[in-house]
């Protein structure tokens, strides 16, 4: 479904990704593992096209789309559930699950449910700063949902959320995976990459590891959590 | 033009305007309909009293809301000129008595000025205990050919509530000069709301002032200011906490989307009492990047992003 070949992306002569190889299937959840500054988000943006590679491609069932805009992008299918999504005056949260297309009320109400949010009390709220960061992430994560897009790329949507909220988000993810979605699950918990079928590791731009959740876990916590190769730009891998 | 046709021209004018034409009709809800200096209707409802006076240049109003009435419907003010040029000075006096609570909705038309003067000059006094929704929507024509001085002095008693919105984003503005001004006693809530899209080469200056002068007393002064092209806005919003507890804000956004824009925004606060506390908050700027990309990742162009982002702003 989507392909990223080669990908390279420098800032300030920096490496922030680096010869970068993925695959996401349909209808699968891939987790995407890394610490901070691994380039987890550089590479959402690097999908979604909010920044072009220096080199490298990015391929959608087969199609070249790396120099393709955004609007271009999701209209093709992929979109982005940031991990702190901005916030709308004035736009009510069933507007912005139904933006850009005819979303019937009992539709909105589902998804909404589904990330665990009764729709009698949010439907009509603004999307704006009355909301909890957990209350935006679930939001954000229904919009996704309500686009039922080919490609999810979601960047970090465990972090900052409560324990409460937390099965809700994950919920939506297992949902969307059901769904027919490919899912890129971009987080820096082992805990919340479970619920997906393969899970990549990235370090200093990189993926050096893949493969299934349970071992990925594993590894990760004995070879990345003390790592000393964060950011270092000439950095192979293991 | 004859009465009748002018009140038929109104209504008309109204109803293009957004202006609920059902309300106006209804004999349970109270209404006022001027055009330039004519008095074309007036509904009293129970519990309020409506006085006008013609005059060369507008009318006189005299506004009573009685003691402990509450409104069941709002009440509808209609103001306008309909011709290419005219003037209309509307000077306004407002009692709402203790207990009494309204909601008043007013339109103000334009839709063909070219060289037209709307003014108004409020004296509004709100009694304790007493509830005033004010929310006055503008429609003027595409030539931005209206000056529109709309001024308020407004009292509002022990416990008191004044809310209002100012709502000019439907045609051009043209010149305006807007100025409110409230004086809170103890307990009160004081709310200012403006909303104004500018666009061509519009001139927009706005003037919310707050004095929380009772105990407890509360403000906000919120103004959201969209301006394209050649369009230049002012906007200054003053709180002044005088009294213990008092709590007040000002809140000001403007977003620049013109080559040719000129925005400004003085946001002062002011307190001289030790147990109060006025904050304020002013972002004047292009539209955020963030929510352009995150509406655009859901399908929207680039055009269609800004739209709705600019509508949810100033709705």
């Amino acid at each position: 479904m989507l392909e990223i070949k080669h990908l390279k992306l420098t800032l300030n002569g920096k490496p922030l990704i680096n010869e970068l190889n993925l695959e996401v299937k349909e209808g699968k959840i891939h987790g995407l593992l890394g610490v901070n500054g691994a380039g987890k988000t550089s590479l959402a943006n690097l999908i979604m096209g909010t920044s072009y590679p220096d080199e490298g491609s990015i391929i959608l069932e087969g199609r070249d789309i790396t120099r393709f805009t955004i609007s271009q992008r999701a209209k093709m299918g992929i979109t982005l559930a940031w991990q702190e999504p901005a916030r709308f005056e004035g736009l009510s949260i069933r507007e912005y699950l139904g933006l850009n297309r005819n979303l019937s009320l009992s539709e909105a109400e589902k998804y909404l449910w589904t990330v665990g949010l009764p729709p009698g009390e949010y439907l009509n709220r603004a999307v704006d700063g009355s909301l909890s960061g957990g209350e935006r992430k679930r939001v954000e994560l229904a919009s996704v949902l309500a686009m039922k897009p080919k490609v999810a790329i979601l960047d970090e949507p465990d972090s900052g959320i409560d324990v409460v909220s937390l099965p809700h988000i994950m919920n939506g993810i297992v949902e969307m995976g059901k769904r027919g979605s490919a899912v890129l699950l971009i987080t820096h918990n082992e805990g919340a990459v479970s619920v997906s079928e393969e899970v990549s590791i990235i370090c200093a731009g990189k993926i050096i590891n893949s493969g299934p959740p349970q071992e990925m876990c594993h590894w990760f916590k004995n070879n990345c959590q003390t790592c000393p190769h964060i950011g270092e730009p000439d950095y192979k891998g293991v | 033009m004859l009465a009748v046709k002018e009140y038929e021209a109104m209504l008309e004018a109204y109803g293009k305007a957004g202006g609920n034409l059902d309300a106006l009709k209804s004999k349970e809800v109270g209404n006022l309909v001027i055009h330039k200096n004519k008095v074309l209707s007036v509904k009293e409802a129970d519990g309020i009293k409506v006085e006008t006076e013609e005059t060369e240049s507008g009318v006189n109003i005299y506004f009573l809301v009685k003691e402990g009435a509450k409104i069941k419907y709002p009440v509808h003010l209609c103001f306008g000129v309909l011709p290419e040029e005219g003037l209309q000075e509307i000077i306004l006096r407002v009692e709402a008595q203790d207990n009494s609570e309204v909601n008043v909705i007013a339109h103000c038309i334009f839709p063909n000025a070219v060289d037209v003067i709307h003014k108004m000059d409020a004296a509004i006094k709100i009694g304790d205990n007493a509830k005033f929704s004010y929310h006055e929507t503008h429609y003027h024509g595409e030539f931005g050919g209206v000056k529109v001085i709309p001024k308020a002095r407004i009292e509002v008693g022990r416990k008191g509530v004044w809310e209002s919105t100012f709502s000019l984003i439907q045609g051009c503005v043209g010149m305006l000069d807007y100025d409110f001004e409230i004086f809170g006693d103890e307990k009160s809530i004081n709310e200012l709301m403006v909303k104004v899209f500018g666009k061509k080469e519009d001139d927009i200056n706005i003037v919310e002032k707050i004095h929380l002068n009772g105990q407890g007393a509360r403000g906000l002064a919120k103004s959201r200011l969209v301006l394209n092209d050649n369009a230049r806005a002012m906007v200054r919003g003053e709180t002044y906490g005088n009294a213990p507890f008092a709590r007040g804000h000002v809140d000001c956004i403007e977003i620049v989307n013109g080559d040719g824009v000129a925005a400004r925004a003085i946001p002062l606060v002011y307190v001289n009492d030790k147990q109060a506390k006025v904050t304020h908050e002013a972002a004047i700027g292009s539209i955020d990047k963030k929510q352009m990309q995150t509406l655009m990742a859901r399908g929207l162009n680039e055009e269609e992003a800004v739209d709705v982002i600019v509508k949810g702003i100033l709705r």
